[in-house]
């Protein structure tokens, strides 16, 4: 097996992370419909998260929960990008909502949610 | 790599995926929802049990229902199953 | 002057999309009318054909094909940069540190302090919930700001006037926005499992927030559990009988309130710190529901505040208000 291959497989939870990214953007460009895109943003997301959580794991330690007051850091694996994925996670459903809220107020205006559909619409009504 | 973690990381593939291929949207957020709940597996595999209480609320709960809920005001659940009638009734 | 000639005749192919078709094209009804068996006919037509310039059956190409094969060059175009880039960020990924390594570049000082520290100086034995609520707390303030402001434009996006709601939907049933009356009242099965979960719900989003310094959970989690149940409730009793305990004004108290105390207690904790005071704040005992010192209090108010904003979304997507 060539060492770039290795190298995946050593890293499979970045690997896994990188795909889905790249799924989601291929979501986000393929799709004309406003809902796909919406999910593809949200897995662009979760490939993100993904990664972040997987750089801070180290093998054979535990959860950062300090048991029977014994605070050493060899013991328990990286509690930065936790904290930083549960901000992303909160800030990704608000983005969410607001993304949903738009796509409502779009619908409501020109009765479809094809983005080419409304672009036609929009310079028709411009013209 | 265990054998759990790498059919979760696969089905998580398989997921994005379909919801790239499937057409009915009500599918596709079910896939959605799925894939949050595999999500906060994850989390607890790498050892992120805060992430996995969140995702497990946020991810499959509230987001899935925002999209349930943006479908039925712009009447894609309605649409769709009169397609489907139409479709079944043609059938026979 | 030439170039004058040049640039009208680019104007008019830009906004036109020809040089003045009309000169060299027959309609269709002039076409048909020619008889192909006489020579000069069949001449003209092929002059018809040829003489058109390049540019006038291109652009005649594209408006009729043009669409679609761009679609599908676009389709080709997407893949491929996606699959470009997929390929970049995995070479980059194959010279990262092994996944599960203790060596990880990561894993520094700063890592160490924050689980070493996280008893003597903040109080809790979840080193997540001390870190993002003390060490890293200016951060999450603005996570907490984030929420509310999602509310507000999704408010200004989908919020309808309860006057108006009511006149809307008489004149126009079919408006986004006014299905209040698809809700089903009658539903044994969803009411009866929702009477046994909704208290479920709340006490165990109590509990999660409760519990946040000392084990898995905190103000997020907690919140949205709650909030999931505040939807359930509403899902299987109707809006009305929700509104009877949460409604517009309830929603705007809480969450003002919450906001606040989270400001508030954030503020006090950063002027102290950043005088260098001691900010005499009884941590409790850790591992215990009291502990934590202020993380206690800004994990509720977080808490409520997350609820809140989960109902809220809810409630705007399905009615237009609280």
């Amino acid at each position: 097996m060539p060492a770039f291959l290795q190298h995946l497989f050593t890293n499979y939870y970045e690997t896994a992370a990188i795909i889905l990214f790249g799924i989601g953007f291929t979501t986000l460009l393929m799709h004309r419909n406003l809902i796909k895109k919406i999910i593809g943003f949200n897995f662009m997301d979760s490939g993100l998260y993904l990664f972040l959580a997987a750089k801070g794991y180290i093998a054979g330690r535990l959860a950062p929960i300090i048991t029977d007051g014994n605070a050493d850091p060899s013991k328990y694996v990286n509690p930065i990008p936790t904290g930083l994925v549960l901000t992303g996670i909160v800030v990704s459903v608000s983005v969410t909502a607001f993304l949903l809220a738009l796509t409502c107020r779009l619908y409501d205006r020109f009765h479809t949610l094809d983005l080419d559909e409304i672009t036609h619409l929009v310079r028709k009504e411009r013209d | 790599m265990t054998l759990f973690e790498g059919i979760l990381l696969a089905f998580l593939i398989i997921c994005a995926i379909s919801v790239s291929v499937t057409r009915n949207l009500l599918a596709s957020i079910i896939i959605f929802m799925g894939f949050s709940l595999i999500m906060s597996v994850l989390w607890l595999t790498l050892e992120a049990p805060d992430l996995a209480i969140t995702e497990a609320a946020v991810g499959a709960g509230v987001t899935s229902l925002l999209f349930f809920a943006t479908l039925k005001k712009i009447h894609a659940i309605k649409a769709e199953d009169a397609k489907r009638e139409e479709d079944d009734s043609d059938e026979e | 002057m030439r170039s004058d000639g040049f640039l009208k005749s680019l104007v008019s192919f830009v906004e036109n999309g020809s040089f003045r078709e009309e000169d060299y094209t027959l309609s269709p009804a002039q076409k048909d009318a020619l008889d192909t068996d006489i020579p000069e006919n069949r001449w003209l037509l092929s002059v018809q054909h040829s003489e058109k310039p390049v540019s006038a059956r291109l652009i005649n190409w594209f408006s009729h094909k043009g669409v679609e094969v761009f679609n599908n060059l676009y389709r080709i175009a997407s893949v491929f940069i996606c699959v470009t880039l997929i390929g970049i960020l995995l070479s980059v990924v194959s010279f990262l540190p092994s996944f599960g390594s203790a060596e990880n570049p990561a894993v520094n000082e700063v890592v160490e302090r924050y689980v070493s520290k996280a008893i003597q100086e903040t109080g809790t034995t979840n080193a997540v919930a001390g870190m993002i609520s003390a060490y890293r707390g200016f951060d999450t303030l603005g996570e907490a700001h984030v929420l509310f402001v999602a509310a507000c434009s999704v408010i200004v996006l989908l919020r309808v006037d309860p006057s108006e709601r009511k006149r809307g939907r008489r004149l126009n049933p079919d408006r986004v926005g006014g299905d209040m009356d698809y809700e089903p009242n009658s539903d044994l099965i969803l009411r009866k499992t929702a009477k046994l979960l909704v208290p479920l719900a709340f006490i165990f989003g109590l509990y999660v927030i409760l519990n946040g310094t000392s084990s898995p959970g905190g103000g997020f989690s907690g919140g949205a559990i709650m909030g999931a149940g505040l939807i359930l409730h509403s899902v299987a009793f109707g809006f009305k009988r929700t509104e009877r305990f949460f409604g517009d004004e309830m929603y705007h108290v809480i969450k003002t309130a919450c906001l606040t105390v989270y400001a508030l207690l954030m503020a006090y904790f950063i002027y102290m710190g950043a005088n260098g005071w001691d900010d005499h704040v009884w941590l409790g005992n850790p591992g215990g529901i009291i502990s934590g010192g202020l993380i206690l209090p800004i994990n509720i108010a977080v808490g409520f505040e997350v609820a809140c904003t989960m109902y809220c979304f809810y409630a705007l997507f399905r009615k237009g208000g609280l």
